[in-house]
């Protein structure tokens, strides 16, 4: 990348069919009553650490600039707390919208580079897929040696805490019958009703803006 | 009153505490809970941010295994309580969804017709048992404990079937019912971070303190929590958030049930208490609401 980006965007910089994508998923479809009131962005708990405030990604999203919407690490500061989805004057289904931008950014691999919520949700999909209930602190440990695992050093002392307190399980969680429940989780069709089946189970591992 | 119950993942590992205090607390007054068998993972934020088909299907799944006891589905997490209900409500909202739900279902002959009733204990023991049914049965009023409620997210959005949103007031109901007073602050549903508190501190870590502090200075004693991932949130980054804004002081994280379950005079042991990293012990002895039980040895 060169030293000087262009800060303006351009016609062609456009991907109409990916506002359309994200339009068609269940909770989106009011995406264009936004009047750009930003009230989504003043009652985020977490805007402050966002590269761009849910108002942008609303207006971006829309307008179709796919690549600013899912190179923003602001897909994955979200916390799905919900705030601006029930505060929406106009009803916008913010949160979903934000889900509809992740599972995007995930099925074509775009995403900030090991970014931690991203790989959490995927090994959290993996694991589950697998035994049908999650166990958090196989989950954790996975995720912070695959993105810093220098990190896991610094958690000792809590990891410590919580053995002692019976609260660190190691013995993954399963079904009684997993293979039933697979049969339930395979082969799903996509709910825009449109875009083909993704393949199974082996996603793109996705990294590089 | 009989009803199904979804304990969902972290009632089975990190949070056992609260499934622990919730099912004594029930035993205590007659409700009984069936554990739904072969419930799944509801998903939580993770499956919606990797494939929604998979995350309504995985959590419907739970719904039509529910829809068969004939019982009212009680999910005591508040993330796998808000995606049960949000699961529910898009079923019948999306006709799409509900094909490509109904479809996966059927691989194992199940169908799903819309009839789960998903509850929260909040709801079962304030409403449906009743504040007033429950004050009659408490033998250790929480008596000088000043309570802060924590609600979190998902049990008031994106859908609150038993609660006002804005200002809910469920959880400080049951806890006036069992003698304790009340610390009204502002940011009682503000979101605790989720999985982001974990995996990003440097943003999720300072919602926790905003939170803590607002209850430090309306002087709380004690945090009431109703979700797992709330509990440990508040209750495990203490000690990095402290190290960072000294002037907060460490306080105890509890299960909303756990507090009940002490004023029905079950006996800390057998409502997890020995599980926090920070023991409520000695605050409960120097109210005296604990003058003669026993303390577990491990709590320490």
């Amino acid at each position: 990348m060169g030293q000087v980006q262009r800060a303006y965007r351009y016609e062609t910089d456009r991907d109409p069919s990916f506002a359309d994508e994200i339009r068609r998923m269940p909770g989106c479809e009011l995406m264009d009553r936004c009047i750009q009131c930003a009230t989504c962005s003043a009652v985020c708990p977490l805007s402050a650490h966002m590269e761009r405030t849910p108002r942008r990604i609303i207006e971006l999203t829309r307008n179709g600039f796919r690549n600013d919407v899912l190179s923003s690490n602001t897909i994955w500061v979200c916390a799905s707390c919900y705030q601006c989805q029930v505060e929406c004057p106009k009803q916008i289904g913010i949160t979903d919208i934000m889900y509809a931008l992740k599972t995007k950014a995930i099925a074509s691999g775009f995403y900030p580079k090991r970014f931690p919520t991203a790989v959490l949700a995927k090994e959290f999909f993996a694991q589950v897929q697998k035994n049908g209930r999650l166990t958090e602190t196989i989950l954790a440990q996975n995720v912070f040696l695959k993105t810093n695992p220098l990190k896991v050093w610094g958690m000792r002392k809590l990891g410590i805490r919580l053995i002692r307190a019976k609260r660190y399980h190691l013995k993954p969680l399963r079904l009684k019958h997993p293979q039933s429940f697979q049969q339930s989780l395979s082969g799903l069709k996509p709910l825009d009703g449109k875009s083909s089946p993704r393949p199974e189970a082996s996603r793109p591992t996705g990294g590089a803006r | 009153m009989k009803f199904a119950y979804f304990p969902g993942c972290s009632a089975k590992t990190g949070g056992a505490a609260y499934e622990k205090s919730f099912l004594a607390v029930c035993d205590k007054l007659g409700i009984e809970m069936e554990e739904l068998d072969e419930w799944n993972c509801c998903g939580a934020t993770s499956y919606m941010s990797v494939d929604e088909s998979y995350a309504y299907a995985l959590s419907t799944r739970n719904l039509a295994l529910a829809e068969k006891t004939g019982m009212d589905l009680v999910a005591p997490c508040g993330g796998c309580y808000g995606i049960l209900l949000k699961s529910d409500h898009y079923y019948k909202r999306y006709p799409i969804l509900k094909q490509v739900v109904a479809d996966g279902l059927s691989h194992e002959n199940l169908v799903y017709e819309g009839k789960a009733v998903v509850r929260h204990p909040l709801e079962v023991l304030a409403q449906m048992f009743g504040t007033k049914a429950l004050r009659k049965e408490v033998k250790r009023p929480l008596k000088g404990l000043k309570v802060a409620c924590y609600y979190g997210c998902r049990i008031l959005r994106p859908i609150a079937p038993f609660e006002d949103m804005h200002h809910p007031q469920t959880m400080e109901n049951l806890m006036k019912s069992v003698g304790a007073r009340i610390a009204e602050y502002p940011l009682n549903a503000k979101c605790c971070g989720g999985a982001v508190a974990g995996v990003l501190p440097e943003a999720g870590l300072d919602l926790i303190w905003m939170i803590l502090r607002d209850i430090e200075r309306n002087e709380g004693d004690v945090i009431a929590t109703s979700c797992p991932l709330c509990q440990f949130n508040l209750e495990a980054y203490q000690e990095e958030i402290i190290r960072k804004h000294p002037e907060i002081k460490p306080i105890p994280v509890l299960y909303f049930t756990q507090l009940i379950g002490l004023a029905l005079g079950i006996e800390p042991r057998e409502l997890g208490l020995d599980r926090l990293l920070l023991p409520v012990e000695p605050l409960l002895r120097e109210k005296g609401i604990l003058a003669d039980a026993k303390v577990p040895a491990e709590a320490k």
